[in-house]
């Protein structure tokens, strides 16, 4: 029986020496930052015009959302798990924003709340009774796909005024997805990294028996990652709609894909309780460009635009896995 | 200064048992403050099931225990952490995703709000410092990033950090097995400097040198029991070798040699050098020998059995092995069985050239095969249709030596395969091995019960992962497996 950290100490006694080690480390935290530079200079290069105040505004428009659900699933991450219903229920909050929030707000704030609960208790649910989280959230994914159907069989509905307006809104010198985006990068690196109790969220991903031999209740900690992870999908989905003004059942389904590559983009990881916030939203913003903007530019066919959004994922992500796997394996 | 000061821990008449294994067989323990107490044993003894009591990972089915002089009725974790017992684990118990200070934190939940980065930085470099001068380990290293000889440093450091709660007992087991000399004895240097301020301090070390100088008094276990306990002055090296392995009583079983005098010139199966001996010692294995891997468990036979195993498919450093392996695991639920099959197919499961039937499995062909090992060595099941799991754990491992006898293989890997395995199993397998190889297989038979190597024609005792003895089988006595299974000064 080998733990975690034992495996781990095996891969370091065989690994590379502690020079080399560092220059990985250096290389895969400027991973995220260098991807974004080069798919910033792709798009700048096939059409110059765009590296301005409204080419970022309009061609981040979708980052701020994208970047929010990356964060709700580094969460999840960090703990070892993985939320594959990340996506439909970012798509369920735009329906209840485009619906109850829109004509009950109270009515919608507490759904919104019950939203967050229960992320706290499928949290729970995979800590207590050891299930594997990619099963209960892959079941999770169609039942809030069904409750989004349920509450807007059709597209329509209508964001709430202050949505739209926070969403639309111009501050002057930089555009909002950035500030935004720095905005959230900060929020989560203090939250996750600096505070002392993120120090023992991000232990139970990196050896979880240590945590609870010096005391911590895993489940507390579990449940934490989820809610957290419920909040920001729910703020994601509010922003999704304020930019979209109206609401669609299938709207978010391509976050689940998004937010996980993003993570790993950002150096996160799979297991260990590796993560990083900024990469994490430096990731989402890589992504959004180059799964959307990048192929516009390229002309490439909206027919096959879908397809080559896979391609570039795979693509990225294995030029990540293979500095990732230089540096952990022996 | 040995019983001076308070009582800190009595144990009257623990028990615990695992199943048919009786680890702990009415233990009376007790430790003052300001003491020390050396714990020694070989495998199997109880040393770590009384350790794990101790810290309250494992509650006792029977026995009393007082801690601090008050009797603990719902002793848990928790409670022992309260109450000042501390302990640094064999297996390291830090997160490697973390810095040294968060590590520390981890620790200390008292240690929060604002700067507490920092506070949990200084407690436990200042506790370095203190024990290890001169360590190199910074407050923000990620753990990952340092050596093993230094996570340790730091996991012991961080036993002995105080912040709200109290350190009344340190529970040290094998705290030396990755720290090289010069930190060792900053180590048991720092033990003696803390227990004359008043700690509790338990050691468990297979460095019987380091017991001897440590410890005020040394507790021996054998079998479950403690054998011997008495101040460290009253023992030397021999007295607790001695009390570890006994009064041995040879004569009751005597099996015959499978090949006695002709494995000499046998044709050489397997040749091993483990990757830390030092020295041109290696291990050898002719046709038809049954060759023991001894030592106490986990100092490197499991590696030298997976690198004979690796070296049968392709090429490997270190191993030459030039006939099909079959390997035996110990840990037969999690590396052995699949449980999903019936015992017919986790029978079959490594001889499927012999059912094929064209590109087809032959089902009757596979149940044939599954009946003939059954009646040989009895597996007790009506049917081997059924599901694995209805076997008892004997009888599962007899489905695992059915699938590594009946299969090709010329070289049968064992890994220590008789855990939790009954007395009468295991007389039935000690036979089958010794016709086997009789019949020209060769076995490598890593066990952790002295007893069975007085089935093998020679034994090989490991320690710190290098062979260190090599003994015939008239040469095996316990004393002398243990004699080099555990370290004299270093």
């Amino acid at each position: 029986m080998q733990t975690a950290a034992s495996r781990a100490l095996a891969t370091h006694r065989a690994g590379p020496s502690a020079s080399r080690l560092e220059v990985r480390r250096v290389l895969r935290t400027l991973l995220p930052a260098l991807s974004l530079i080069l798919v910033l200079a792709a798009i700048a290069w096939l059409n110059p015009r765009v590296i301005s105040y409204f080419g970022f505004t309009l061609m981040l428009n979708y980052a701020v959302p994208i970047a929010l659900a990356t964060i709700a699933q580094m969460f999840v991450m960090t703990g070892n798990d993985i939320d594959l219903s990340i996506g439909t229920y970012v798509g369920f909050v735009c329906c209840v924003a485009a619906t109850y929030l829109h004509d009950a707000p109270l009515l919608g704030v507490a759904a919104l709340a019950g939203c967050v609960a229960v992320y706290a208790l499928i949290g729970a649910l995979v800590q207590w009774r050891n299930l594997p989280s990619i099963v209960v959230t892959l079941g999770m994914s169609f039942v809030w796909q069904g409750l989004a159907v349920l509450l807007l069989p059709k597209p329509g509905g209508a964001a709430p005024g202050w949505l739209q307006a926070i969403m639309g809104f111009k501050p002057p010198y930089a555009p909002l997805p950035i500030l935004a985006a720095i905005l959230i990068a900060a929020i989560g690196h203090f939250g996750l990294m600096r505070t002392s109790y993120g120090a023992i969220l991000r232990g139970t991903g990196g050896n979880a028996t240590a945590i609870g031999r010096a005391g911590w209740s895993l489940l507390n900690a579990k449940m934490a990652l989820f809610a957290l992870a419920g909040l920001f999908g729910a703020l994601a989905g509010l922003a999704l709609v304020g930019i979209t003004r109206s609401a669609d059942a299938n709207i978010g389904n391509g976050y689940t894909l998004l937010s996980i590559a993003g993570v790993i983009l950002g150096g996160g990881e799979f297991v260990g309780g590796v993560v990083s916030p900024i990469g994490a939203v430096v990731g989402a913003l890589t992504l959004t460009l180059a799964s959307t903007q990048l192929l516009g530019f390229l002309r490439i066919p909206p027919d096959w635009q879908v397809a080559a959004n896979g391609a570039i994922l795979i693509i990225v992500l294995a030029a990540r896995a293979l500095i990732g796997l230089k540096g952990t394996e022996r | 200064m040995a019983g001076g000061g308070a009582p800190l821990v009595d144990f009257t008449g623990v028990e615990k048992s695992y199943g048919a294994v009786r680890a702990l067989d009415g233990v009376d323990f007790s430790l003052s403050q300001g003491e020390c107490v050396g714990i020694v044993g070989h495998n199997g003894a109880g040393k770590s099931t009384l350790m794990h009591i101790l810290v309250g990972g494992v509650a006792p089915d029977r026995g009393r225990i007082e801690i601090g002089g008050e009797e603990q009725r719902a002793y848990s974790a928790t409670r022992a952490k309260s109450l000042g017992i501390r302990c640094v684990f064999q297996e390291l118990s830090l997160c490697p995703n973390l810095t040294v200070a968060e590590n520390a934190r981890v620790f200390h939940p008292a240690i929060r709000g604002f700067n507490w980065r920092r506070r949990a930085g200084a407690l436990i470099l200042d506790k370095l410092d203190e024990i290890f001068p001169g360590h190199g380990v910074g407050a923000a290293d990620l753990v990952q990033t340092l050596s093993i000889g230094r996570r340790q440093m730091v996991e012991i450091a961080r036993a002995f950090t105080v912040s709200d709660s109290p350190a009344r007992l340190v529970v040290l087991d094998e705290p030396t097995s990755s720290l090289d000399e010069h930190t060792t004895e900053q180590l048991l240097a720092y033990i003696r400097r803390s227990v004359g301020a008043g700690l509790g301090c338990t050691l468990i070390s297979h460095i019987l040198d380091e017991v001897l100088r440590t410890c005020d008094r040394i507790a021996v276990m054998r079998d479950g029991k403690v054998v011997v306990a008495d101040e460290a002055g009253a023992f030397d090296r021999e007295r607790l070798i001695g009390a570890m392995g006994g009064v041995e009583a040879h004569a009751a079983h005597e099996p015959t040699a499978s090949r006695a005098g002709a494995a000499s010139e046998a044709p050489i199966r397997v040749r091993i050098r483990p990757d830390r001996q030092a020295d041109a010692t290696e291990l050898i294995a002719r046709e038809g020998e049954i060759i023991g891997l001894a030592g106490l468990a986990g100092h490197g036979q499991t590696d030298a059995l997976l690198a004979a195993f690796d070296a049968a498919g392709r090429r490997r450093a270190g191993a030459e092995v030039d006939a099909p392996v079959a390997l035996i695991a110990g840990d037969r639920q999690s590396d052995g069985i699949f449980p999903q099959w019936s015992i017919a197919q986790n029978i079959g499961v490594r001889s499927f050239a012999a059912f094929r039937y064209g590109p087809l499995l032959s089902p009757r062909r596979e149940a044939e095969f599954a009946n003939g090992w059954r009646e040989r060595i009895k597996i007790r099941t009506p049917d081997v249709a059924a599901n694995i799991l209805s076997l008892s754990g004997g009888n599962q491992q007899k489905a695992l030596f059915a699938r590594a006898l009946g299969s090709d293989a010329r070289i049968v890997l064992m890994d220590d395969p008789m855990r939790g395995v009954d007395y009468g199993t295991k007389l039935e397998v000690y036979d089958l091995v010794r016709e086997e190889a009789r019949g020209g297989r060769t076995f490598l038979w890593y066990t952790t019960e002295t007893e069975e190597l007085k089935n093998c024609d020679r034994i090989y005792v490991f320690r710190d992962g290098a062979i260190v003895a090599h003994l015939r089988r008239d040469e095996l006595t316990e004393g002398r497996v243990i004699r080099s299974s555990f370290a004299g000064p270093r």
